[in-house]
C-alpha cells in the first residue's frame, strides 16, 4: 500500500497520524480508500464534482499530480503521496 | 485596542480565532483577517492620520495586531516619486513610482509584511520564526528577527543570488538552502510548520503577514493627496501583493477616504519565464496552470504554483485591469530605463513591472492621457548579475588621458 503524508489541518480526521497507508492503483482510488478509513477526508480534498479543490496540492513521489495525470495518476506499492496546502509567496 | 475580530476562510467563510493557522480545515481555503470596520472608523480619520508618525503603522487600525508593533516599528512611508522623465519616454501623461527599493531596513516591500508577521509572532508567544523565501523575505525575516530578539530559520532555493544569501546570513539567521525550486522549498516549509513550533512568516502566520502589503497602497493614496491614479501596475509572484492592493483600495473607499471613488485598474506583471497568473488572465481563465520549472532572471517572482493566483486573477478582472509578461531582455532594459530616467535602481522584479507597464501602454490598455503608479518593490543592488554592464575604461591619473578618452 502507498504511504500518504497527512497535513496538520487534516490530522483531526486521522487520529493525529502524520502518515497513513492507503490502497488503490490511482490517486483517485487512494482517496476513495482514505475516505473509507477516515470518513470525511475526501470532502475536505475534493469539491462536489469530485475534483481536487484548488487550494489542495497532491504530490506523488515529489511530483505535483497536475504535471502527471491528476486523479488518474498511477500509484504503485511503496509510493509516497503528500497532501500539501497552498502557501504564500516569499 | 484591537480592531480585529478574528480569521475567516476566504472560500467557505468558516470562522477561526486569532491564532497561528492559515488553512481552513474544512476546504483548505486560505484564512483572512476580519476587521470590525465600525471600530476602525472611530479612530481612523484623516485628521488623526495627519498627526501620526510617518511609518506604515500610521494605518494600525487596518493592520492585524492586538497591540503596538514590537518589531519593525519604523517600516514604511517610502517615497512616491513623480516620474516625468520616465513618463515622457513611455508616452503617458502622469507616471509615479512607489519606491520600496529604499524600504527600511532590508530594501524591499517584504519589510512591511515581516514587521506584521514578527510582531504577531511575539503576540502569539513564538520565540523562533522562519520562512520559505526567494530572497527578499529571507533578508527581511533575518534582519527584523535580529532586531526583535527572535531566533530565525530561513529556507531558500539553492540557486539564489549570492547577494541575497549574504544579506540573510549577516544577521545571524540559520540559513538552509534546499536542492529544488521555490515551490519545493514552500512544500517543505508547509510540512515543517506542522512539526516545529515556529512562526513561519508565510505559512502559519500568513493571514497576518499578508495584511502588511496593504500599507503599500494606503501610502500611495495618501501621498497622492487621497486620490487614486487610473492604473496601478504591480509585480506578482504568489499573487498576494496585488490581491491586497485591491483589498486596501476597497477598504479606503468603504471608509470614505478616496476622492471620487476607487476606480483604479489594477494590472499584474510576471516574467515571461514564469507567468502562470498572467497566462490565465490573458487566456480569460481563472484556472491556473502551474509552471514546473521557472526560467527567468527575476528569481524573486519565480513561483510556479502561486497560492493566491486565483485571487490575483479576480483582483485584476474586478478592477478592469489586465496583465503582461515581459521577456528577460526587456526586464534588463527596463531596469536601466528606470535608473537612467529617474535615478532609481530596482531589482529584476522592478524591471518586470516596468516592462509590463510598457507592454500595457503599447497594447492600449493604458492610454496616453492616463495616470499610472508603477510598483517598485525591491532594490537593484541585490540582483546585479543579469545586468552585464561593460567594465569602465581604466586610464592613468592624467588630464591628457581623459582628454583623449573623451575625444573617442
Amino acid at each position: 500500500m502507498a504511504t500518504v503524508r497527512i497535513p496538520t489541518p487534516l490530522r483531526k480526521l486521522t487520529q493525529g497520524l502524520e502518515e497513513v497507508s492507503a490502497a488503490g492503483d490511482t490517486i483517485g482510488a487512494v482517496l476513495v480508500d482514505l475516505e473509507a478509513k477516515y470518513p470525511g477526508l475526501k470532502e475536505r480534498l475534493c469539491d462536489d464534482k469530485g475534483q481536487v479543490r484548488r487550494f489542495v496540492n497532491i504530490f506523488a513521489n515529489d511530483e505535483d499530480i497536475r504535471f502527471l495525470q491528476n486523479l488518474e495518476t498511477p500509484v504503485k506499492e511503496a509510493d509516497e503521496i503528500s497532501i500539501v496546502p497552498a502557501i504564500a509567496g516569499g | 485596542m484591537t480592531t480585529v475580530s478574528g480569521l475567516a476562510c476566504r472560500e467557505c467563510g468558516h470562522a477561526y480565532d486569532k491564532v497561528a493557522v492559515h488553512v481552513c480545515e474544512h476546504c483548505f481555503g486560505p484564512l483572512e483577517v476580519v476587521y470590525d470596520y465600525a471600530a476602525v472608523a472611530k479612530s481612523f480619520t484623516r485628521e488623526a492620520l495627519a498627526a501620526r508618525p510617518t511609518s506604515m503603522w500610521r494605518y494600525h487600525e487596518l493592520l492585524p495586531l492586538d497591540g503596538p508593533p514590537t518589531v519593525g516599528a519604523q517600516v514604511g512611508w517610502t517615497p512616491l516619486v513623480r516620474a516625468d522623465r520616465l513618463a515622457r519616454v513611455l508616452g503617458v501623461r502622469e507616471v509615479w513610482v512607489k519606491n520600496d527599493a529604499v524600504s527600511f531596513p532590508t530594501l524591499s516591500f517584504k519589510d512591511r509584511v515581516v514587521s506584521v508577521a514578527l510582531s504577531k509572532a511575539r503576540e502569539l508567544g513564538f520565540d523562533t520564526v522562519a520562512c520559505a523565501s526567494t530572497g527578499n523575505l529571507a533578508n527581511s525575516v533575518a534582519a527584523n528577527a535580529a532586531a526583535g530578539g527572535l531566533r530565525a530559520y530561513i529556507f531558500i532555493p539553492h540557486d539564489l543570488e549570492p547577494s541575497k544569501v549574504v544579506a540573510t546570513q549577516i544577521y545571524g539567521a540559520r540559513v538552509i538552502a534546499i536542492r529544488g525550486t521555490y515551490d519545493d522549498v514552500n512544500r517543505l516549509c508547509s510540512e515543517l510548520a506542522g512539526k516545529y513550533n515556529w512562526g513561519f512568516a508565510n505559512v502559519n502566520l500568513r493571514p497576518f503577514y499578508a495584511e502588511g502589503s496593504k500599507s503599500y497602497l494606503y501610502e500611495i493614496v495618501e501621498q497622492l493627496g487621497w486620490r487614486v491614479p487610473d492604473h496601478i501596475v504591480a509585480p506578482m509572484a504568489g499573487g498576494s501583493l496585488i490581491t491586497k492592493i485591491r483589498k486596501a483600495l476597497l477598504e479606503l473607499d468603504k471608509l470614505g477616504f478616496i476622492e471620487g471613488g476607487a476606480e483604479v485598474k489594477v494590472h499584474g506583471a510576471q516574467a515571461a519565464g514564469c507567468a502562470p497568473i498572467v497566462e490565465a488572465v490573458r487566456a480569460g481563465r481563472d484556472v491556473l496552470r502551474p509552471v514546473k520549472q521557472p526560467k527567468t532572471i527575476a528569481k524573486s517572482l519565480a513561483i510556479g504554483n502561486p497560492a493566491d493566483g486565483y485571487y490575483a486573477v479576480r483582483a485584476m478582472a474586478d478592477s478592469g485591469g489586465y496583465a503582461a509578461a515581459p521577456e528577460d531582455e526587456e526586464i534588463v532594459a527596463c531596469m536601466r530605463l528606470l535608473a537612467e530616467t529617474e535615478g532609481i535602481f530596482t531589482e529584476t522584479a522592478g524591471g518586470v513591472t516596468l516592462g509590463a507597464t510598457r507592454r500595457l501602454i503599447a497594447e492600449g490598455r493604458i492610454g496616453p492621457d492616463d495616470s499610472v503608479v508603477v510598483c517598485v518593490t525591491g532594490q537593484g543592488l541585490k540582483t546585479t548579475d543579469p545586468l552585464n554592464l561593460p567594465p569602465p575604461p581604466i586610464v592613468g591619473a592624467r588630464v591628457a588621458e581623459i582628454d583623449s578618452l573623451l575625444k573617442e
